[in-house]
């Protein structure tokens, strides 16, 4: 019994708790790339350096409290500054939106070329980022480390496996569960939120019915810029912020978001914690729950690790190759909000 | 009305009118302009010559939302609906552009198509095509328009379907509201029209009450095959 308590530690203390925090930052960027796609019908390559940008402005703005000795007790300053960097980022989307976007939107471009443009906006976003914070690699993580730590919880239960639960971990998840209640909210009871489904939908129609095309495109690049913030600054909390680790991250963000079919917001969650569950799960070294479960005599000599982590973004790479083959419109068919 | 894409012109000189409580119903054989004097109305085409007027009031320049505004409403012959919205936010979005309580007009749509209160919470890709145009009807009258635009609103229906919507649009035109529709099966909708139009190569060829161009020997033969 012991043996399968330890196990089932290790387990959540190693892909569970980490699974739920690196799927959520996935599905909060995949949600950003979703909303983009669903309304304005291109695939924003983009959507990672809008989350750098977002972390970024985040870590400015918590410097910026620190100096004058403002912090959030055992929280991270970081979440004050999150509304004040989420603003700074809307910004910048509507910034790019009317000074390229827009401009291509009114001569209904397709959808390729549009992607092409967003590649642009990606590396002058990078550049801008590297410009005003540096390459550098950012801590901004202050508050207490630990909300459970692996001792504490040794001695509670008296168990050989400690489960340790970072804060940073606590929030990621707190703030993403209370974000897509209100995305969800927002997109299914207001009538801004269903104006814009209904142009997503069917854009004639939705012009017929009297709605504003222009206050549609705002109203996403608004939410794009929250949700790309608040995964970015996450994400940096978690992992520590280095500019150039986004155009990477922005692979799985892609990957989830098709996965679960882009363009449905659900899709957009239920992709980001299968592409992390599953780069967790193939890299993941069993060799310690093995030990625990299986007796002595067949205990493993290897890692039993299907893949060395060095693979990690490997795995969302096949998955997402295994979608495209089986069912290119994903999980669940998106294509609308 | 004179217009069409281009220079070359799809409508010649036709003119179509309807009052207020009539149906008037255009007929013709295919590509002769039927729908695009349908689109020219709304002003989603521009017109080279001729004028578009509601109420006594010339709307000819206003862009189509800016129409519906002024009293218009429109049935588009497909994509009618916004599939992935339920029925009721279906409804919703055709109101879009008013700004007081929608839930009157709401229930009197209900009142007319009872089948969509009992679907109000289902998404209207899900309903069946009958059931989908009485949706796209219901959209387009959430404005109480004066007028209403109907594009082949039986297209791709069986005929009891057919029937059925019939039924409910002499239900609306005995509100008081004007309807126009475009359509292909022209002997059961010149039944039911109170003014038909028969319109050939962009040009009215035939005005005259529905029931006089069913017994109109010419048209029978050219257009209603005997």
């Amino acid at each position: 019994m012991v043996d399968i308590l330890n196990s089932l530690t290790l387990l959540t203390n190693y892909i569970i708790i980490p699974g739920l925090t690196y799927g959520s930052q996935l599905a909060l960027g995949a949600l950003g790339i979703t909303m983009v796609y669903a309304v304005l019908r291109f695939s924003n390559f983009a959507h990672g350096e809008l989350m750098s940008f977002g972390a970024m402005s985040t870590i400015l703005i918590t410097w910026l409290f620190q100096s004058y000795g403002l912090t959030f007790g055992f929280l991270p300053t970081a979440l004050l500054a999150i509304p004040f960097a989420a603003t700074i980022t809307i910004l910048y989307c509507l910034a790019t939106n009317s000074l390229v976007y827009e401009y291509y939107r009114e001569k209904k471009i397709d959808p390729t070329t549009y992607l092409i443009i967003s590649v642009g906006v990606l590396f002058f976003t990078a550049g801008l980022i590297r410009f005003i914070i540096g390459p550098d690699d950012r801590k901004f993580n202050d508050g207490n480390r630990f909300i459970l730590k692996a001792r504490e919880f040794k001695e509670l239960t008296g168990l050989n496996e400690g489960l340790a639960i970072k804060t940073t971990q606590g929030i990621t998840i707190g703030i993403t569960i209370c974000l897509v209640i209100l995305l969800f909210w927002f997109l299914n009871r207001t009538r801004t939120g269903k104006s814009m489904r209904a142009y997503s939908d069917n854009e004639d129609l939705a012009l017929l019915s009297g709605i504003n095309p222009k206050k549609v495109v705002i109203i996403t690049w608004v939410i794009t810029g929250i949700l790309a913030t608040v995964a970015g600054a996450l994400y940096g909390l978690d992992k520590s912020y280095k500019p150039f680790i986004y155009m990477y991250l922005v692979l799985p963000v892609f990957a989830s978001a098709i996965l679960g079919g882009v363009g449905n917001p659900i899709g957009a969650i239920v992709g980001g914690y299968v592409i992390a569950f599953s780069e967790l799960i193939f890299t993941f070294a069993y060799k310690k729950v093995a030990g625990y479960l299986l007796p002595e005599s067949l205990a493993p000599t290897g890692l039993i690790q299907f893949l060395s982590t060095d693979y990690k973004i490997a795995v969302s790479f096949v998955i997402l190759v295994i979608v495209l083959l089986v069912k290119p419109t994903g999980i669940f068919s998106g294509k609308t909000i | 009305m004179i217009g069409g894409y281009g220079n070359a012109n799809i409508l010649n000189d036709c003119t179509i009118s309807v009052d207020q409580g009539e149906i008037a119903v255009v007929v013709g054989p295919n590509g002769a302009g039927k729908s695009t004097a349908m689109k020219a109305i709304f002003g989603m085409l521009n017109l080279k010559q001729g004028q578009i007027v509601i109420n006594n009031e010339d709307v000819t320049k206003l862009e189509p939302q800016e129409r519906v505004l002024k009293g218009m409403g429109f049935v588009p012959q497909s994509n009618n609906v916004f599939t992935t919205m339920t029925v009721e936010e279906n409804l919703e979005m055709g109101g879009y552009i008013r700004r007081d309580e929608l839930a009157d007009t709401i229930a009197q749509i209900y009142d007319l198509f009872p089948v969509l209160k009992e679907k109000y919470h289902q998404e209207a890709g899900e309903l069946s095509g009958g059931q989908r145009q009485q949706v796209a009807v219901g959209r387009a009258l959430m404005t109480n328009p004066q007028v209403l635009l109907l594009d082949e609103p039986t297209a791709g229906v069986s005929p009891i379907v057919m029937d059925e919507l019939f039924d409910k649009i002499i239900e609306i035109a005995e509100t008081g509201v004007a309807i126009l529709m475009v359509e292909q099966n022209a002997r059961q909708a010149l039944n039911i029209a109170d003014k038909g139009f028969v319109m050939v190569q962009g040009e009215n060829k035939y005005i005259d009450s529905g029931k006089a161009l069913l017994e109109n020997e010419e048209v029978r033969k050219a257009f209603l095959g005997g």
